[in-house]
């Protein structure tokens, strides 16, 4: 098509800005041409064609990312011209530059009133388009009318665009088109079947908003869905020869809505289920077009969501293993996502699709590792929480947009919280999590942390709790040696260090100290962090003086000291006095007030402050008016203002100054309720109500919470992470938990001890074969070996993991040697409970244990925490050099050598790098012209029935694993590895389970 | 279940064509544009044509010098939504014979139109080009 009718100036301007090589000019030419159309526009009597012109060069001027609002105007005007194509165009321009609640949009009302009423049914269609873009909420009754009218317009094309304009309206505000419910049920069965298909936009919004109004319609959906699949209607609808399969998929979508949950409503549907699955089989020899196997998967999206038989969900299940088995990327992927949905219903289908899940877990393909991701947090639950979590991690090392970042640390937080094996691990995946996404983590995560140390495990096992402790210190202050680290991680950092610093009397007291100084030297500009690390400062001088040494402060502290008694925070300032009252008072007054360990301790606060009680008194009698309270003051300064607002405030004193002492916390889990949840944050306030001090200290304990943690945190939440792990999440797991679990977990895991750690490692080095073998549930002997390595790593993978799951599923205890050595170091257990169970990423049904192969006798979280921090040199005791990438395989690293994972960390980084060459060539003028007349589509290359090759494959491959599938059963280890070899030499890497797929494919 | 925008964009990464169903800033625009042409055009065209950026997810297809790309929200079907765009590729290609990006570029009000037949509300309501290019053609011949 020639560019006939365009003046010169337009068609230089096109080509100018086609032949800009890179954004700087491009961004010039718009430039010269937003001055040029300025003047231009101005003019007086432009020619209308040239307006018309001038207003698409005005679209230019936007598209490119330049404001055009100088001629906005303009394009209104344009609206009210009589040429159908002016006017078109400045409709078009309109919708593209105002948004709906624009100043402008008034001045249009009144010409699309007019044109809705014209005679020529494309203006008023040009004025439905418009009215679908511009009318708003407030405008819709001037035109509503008249598009209602218009639903009975001989012209199709026209009550199309009515319903679509309707729809609008309802999506605006479903309020104005309540009282036309019924008109969507009639243009449903409009002759038309452009019609009828737009009605299906606005029923599936209706359907969704109240799916129990529209059962009835139940039928005529199937009916219609029934027509298209039998190819009723004309060819025109059909799209590469498949019959209108956007209308099928609409109403697919819309019958999943109706089905969900309603046995009877369901079964109404089953057959034409089967009939449209059935018509986009691909024939004999012909491969499956993309068309029809978007409807499959459309199709087990509805079965998936309504009560489906048995048959709909076998055929559904087969239609999943056939995407995953694709070669074909996007097939995996709609494979990946339909397989989540079958495992919903039924979860013993994930178990043979492992491998492809971890293909495609492992694949270069972020979009499709995303996917996959995805898929294992939904099937997520404790015996597999561990190699997710790892997953998750190493997967988002790779990432750098803080959106995506954020998004999966709230993910590993709330599986961590969830399903977290024992205290070590959980406290291990936060920090990786704090430095990794740093301060994209909610605060909350912190103070559960904090919390969970502070708690350790409780009283029983004070031994178990200084160790978690302890061994927290030190993983801190080696982590303190890293540059850069985020403002939260230093925040746990100092509390740890105050707290625990000093108590395992490794480190003195001044070394600490001056770490702390450190801390908060190197951070200068946060007051937070220098809070935390002033409070743990005189937290140490406290434990030191109540212990009866004399403390005698570094000249640095005491620097640290003097400039923060200057704060101009007052916050930092009374926490520094604070440190100073300290440093001057006795060994006995010290103690009572703040005590080594008192940080879990349950803090009484008597709200009533009994103990002002005779000052009150006193005041009073001479004369003090006596207190109100704050709701009735509130009530007395608004005077007569209403009652309504005087019961909000009760609910919410939150808006007024709180005057009234902290509420007794309360959180109160079932047993182990005696010690209350203590307050860890600016602790060391809070814990002396019996000092002379103390009413000022509370107010000021207030303030300063407030102060540092935001108003959303002015207490502790402690009601999330405990009462989430309590809850049974396996059927392994013991029996509802209480708070004080984790004492008990800790002990266990002590008790589980290093004699079985051995007996698992040594094991191990004999059989490793015998060990791949057994990871499998039900193992499949002839997959390749190296999908063998990586489900190896994936079930493997941490020995943390197994440690987690002795304790966790510990009602085989009893076959645990309980070993009293809990003294031992505490990380130190990997268990193999003696039936040596089998664990299994895919396995829904929970119940197992995972056997113990890769087991390290002695694990420490904090050690491998470093060694991810300190890089390969300390990294080498324990793993391989790339182990600091991925922590949690070390294992896996250092067993297998080579393997594709490594390579992800670099994907992202090349990639920018060719975009970036890519832009260099452009700019560099490397590349001649940027060819726009290249032809855009050669629909030779594209015959009509095969959009995208690649699905040759997809049926071999579902036809070689049915005939393959007896030799599954055979254990034939070895022959399979052969196989993988030669399909290895081959070049390719297996992706199905099943190497003989191969043979076919190059035998 | 909507189509949040359409982009056409070649592969120096410059728009040719921008239709949004929600109302966006120039500067939205620009920064979003930006960040998914950057994300899309450097994947290999073995890898999926779904990438998922902030809360939508785009859909592209490679024709030539020009990529085509649809944001969508959570609940689309990825496929049906790439043959959606092959689609609108072969409606235009029917207008303009043997489609290129200098058609598009010298006639985009009428890519602007097709489009307007075939997606609103962010939905694909017409499909079968005989009813997407009848008005066009009408409105071509009476003026």
């Amino acid at each position: 098509m020639g560019s006939q009718g365009s003046s010169k100036d337009f068609l230089d301007l096109v080509k100018a800005i086609g032949e800009a090589k890179s954004k700087a000019e491009e961004e010039r030419i718009v430039l010269a041409e937003i001055e040029l159309l300025k003047k231009r526009i101005m003019e007086p009597d432009v020619p209308r064609k040239k307006m018309k012109e001038y207003i698409i060069r005005l679209v230019y001027v936007e598209m490119l990312g330049h404001d055009a609002s100088f001629g906005y105007i303009y394009a209104v005007k344009m609206t009210h011209d009589d040429n159908l194509l002016c006017k078109k165009s400045g409709y078009l321009a309109t919708t593209l530059f105002l948004n709906e609640d624009h100043d402008l949009i008034i001045l249009i009302v009144n010409t699309i009133q007019k044109d809705l009423k014209s005679d020529n049914y494309l203006v008023v269609s040009a004025a439905l388009t418009a009215v679908c873009k511009l009318i708003n909420e407030e405008t819709i009754p001037a035109v509503l009318p008249q598009v209602i009218d218009l639903l009975g317009h001989p012209k199709e094309h026209v009550r199309k665009k009515a319903v679509m304009a309707l729809h609008r309206f309802y999506q605006r505000s479903p309020s104005s088109v309540s009282h036309l419910l019924t008109k969507f049920r009639q243009i449903l069965c409009d002759k038309d079947p452009s019609v009828m298909s737009a009605a299906l936009c606005a029923l599936f919004d209706l359907v969704s908003s109240d799916v129990k109004a529209f059962k009835n319609l139940t039928a005529s959906f199937v009916s219609i869905l029934k027509q298209v699949a039998e190819h009723r209607l004309p060819k025109a609808y059909d799209y590469h020869r498949t019959p209108a399969p956007f209308v099928q998929i609409k109403i697919l979508k819309i019958l999943a809505l109706l089905g969900a949950g309603d046995r009877h409503t369901s079964e109404n549907m089953y057959s034409v289920l089967l009939e449209v699955l059935k018509r986009c089989e691909p024939g004999k020899g012909e491969p499956a077009t993309n068309i029809s196997n978007a409807i499959l998967y459309e199709c087990i999206c509805t079965i998936t969501a309504i009560v489906a038989s048995p048959k709909l969900l076998g055929m559904a299940a087969e239609i999943t293993s056939r995407f995953l088995k694709s070669d074909n990327h996007n097939y995996k992927y709609m494979g990946i996502d339909a397989l989540g949905r079958v495992i919903q219903i039924n979860p013993d289908f994930a178990e043979q699709h492992q491998l492809a899940v971890i293909d495609c877990l492992e694949d270069q393909d972020d979009t499709l590792k995303r996917k996959t991701l995805d898929l294992l947090y939904k099937m997520t639950k404790s015996t597999n929480v561990e190699v997710i979590v790892d997953h998750m991690i190493s997967y988002m090392r790779t990432l750098s947009d803080a959106h995506n970042k954020t998004e999966i640390a709230s993910r590993i937080v709330e599986l961590a919280e969830r399903f977290a094996p024992s205290n070590q691990w959980f406290i291990q995946t936060m920090n990786q999590v704090f430095e990794l996404a740093g301060d994209l983590v909610p605060a909350k995560v912190a103070h559960d942390l904090m919390r969970l140390l502070a708690k350790g495990a409780g009283e029983d096992d004070e031994e178990a709790d200084s160790l978690l402790r302890s061994s927290a210190v030190e993983s801190y202050l080696q982590l303190l040696g890293e540059p850069k680290l985020p403002s939260i991680l230093l925040q746990v950092v100092c509390w740890v260090l105050g707290e625990f610093g000093t108590a395992g009397g490794t480190h003195s007291a001044d070394d600490i100290i001056g770490k702390l100084c450190d801390v908060a030297e190197a951070h200068p500009g946060d007051t937070v962090v220098k809070g935390y690390a002033i409070t743990a400062i005189t937290k140490i001088c406290a434990f030191e003086i109540a212990a009866g040494r004399q403390v005698q402060l570094l000249p640095e502290c005491r620097s640290f000291m003097d400039d923060l008694l200057a704060s101009h925070s007052t916050d930092l300032q009374q926490r520094a006095y604070e440190l100073q009252v300290f440093l001057g008072l006795g060994p006995d007054i010290v103690q009572k007030v703040l005590h080594v360990n008192g940080s879990g301790e349950e803090i009484e606060i008597d709200t009533d402050l009994p103990f002002l009680q005779e000052f009150v008194d006193s005041s009073l009698a001479n004369g003090a008016r006596p207190y109100v309270h704050e709701n009735e003051r509130f009530e007395m300064s608004s005077g007569m203002s209403s009652f309504v607002s005087t019961s909000r405030t009760q609910q919410e004193p939150s808006h007024a100054l709180r005057f009234e002492a902290y509420e007794t916390p309360t959180v109160h889990t079932p047993s182990a309720s005696s010690s209350a949840p203590p307050s860890l944050l600016p602790d060391f306030q809070e814990k002396k109500p019996e000092s002379p001090r103390s009413l000022r200290n509370q107010l000021a304990a207030d303030n300063s919470q407030v102060d540092l943690l935001g108003p959303e945190i002015t207490r502790l939440r402690l009601d999330g992470v405990q009462k989430k792990w309590g809850r049974p999440s396996a059927p392994s797991q013991p029996p509802p938990v209480t708070t004080s679990n984790f004492d008990q977990e800790i002990e266990r895991s002590g008790n589980g001890g290093s004699g079985v750690s051995e007996r698992a490692s040594s094991n191990r080095e004999s059989t490793p074969a015998v060990h791949v073998y057994t990871e499998k549930k039900k193992a499949q002997p002839e997959i390749p070996a190296e999908k063998q390595r990586l489900a190896a790593s994936l079930f493997g993978g941490s020995s943390g993991k197994r440690d987690a799951n002795g304790v966790k599923g510990s009602k085989p205890a009893p076959n645990r040697p309980a070993a009293g050595n809990s003294k031992e170091k505490i990380p130190s257990t990997a268990q193999a409970p003696a039936p040596a169970p089998l664990m299994d990423l895919m396995d829904m049904g929970g119940g197992d244990l995972f056997s113990a192969p890769v087991a390290k006798a002695s694990y420490d979280p904090f050690k491998e925490l470093e060694g991810l921090l300190d890089g390969p040199s300390t990294a080498a005791s324990t793993s391989t050099p790339a182990a600091p990438q991925k922590s949690s395989s070390i294992d896996f690293m250092s067993l297998y050598d080579s393997t594709p994972v490594v390579s992800h960390n670099t994907v992202p980084s090349t990639n920018d790098h060719d975009f970036l060459s890519l832009g260099l060539t452009s700019s560099s003028g490397i590349e001649p012209m940027n060819r726009p007349e290249a032809g855009l589509l050669d629909l030779n290359e594209f015959p009509a029935n095969s959009p995208l090759a690649g699905l040759a494959g997809l049926e071999q491959s579902s036809s070689s694993s049915s005939t393959s599938l007896p030799e599954r059963k055979g254990p034939s280890l070895q022959d399979s590895l052969q196989k993988d070899a030669t399909t290895r030499q081959v070049g390719v890497t297996p992706t199905g389970a099943n190497p003989a797929l191969f043979q076919d494919l190059f035998g | 279940m909507t189509i949040r925008f359409v982009l056409l964009v070649n592969k120096q990464g410059q728009t040719r064509l921008a239709q949004y169903y929600e109302y966006l800033t120039i500067e939205e625009r620009r920064a979003l544009e930006g960040e998914i042409v950057r994300k899309c055009l450097a994947r290999p065209d073995n890898q999926c044509s779904f990438v998922e950026h902030r809360n939508y997810k785009i859909i592209y297809r490679r024709y030539a010098s020009l990529f085509f790309l649809v944001g969508v929200d959570g609940e689309e079907n990825e496929l049906a939504i790439l043959e959606f765009i092959h689609c609108v590729v072969e409606t235009m290609d029917r207008y303009f014979g043997n489609v290129c990006e200098l058609d598009i570029m010298f006639h985009l009000e009428k890519a602007h139109f097709m489009l307007e037949e075939m997606v609103m509300n962010g939905c694909i309501v017409e499909t079968n080009k005989q009813n997407i290019l009848n008005p066009i053609q009408l409105m071509d011949k009476t003026t």
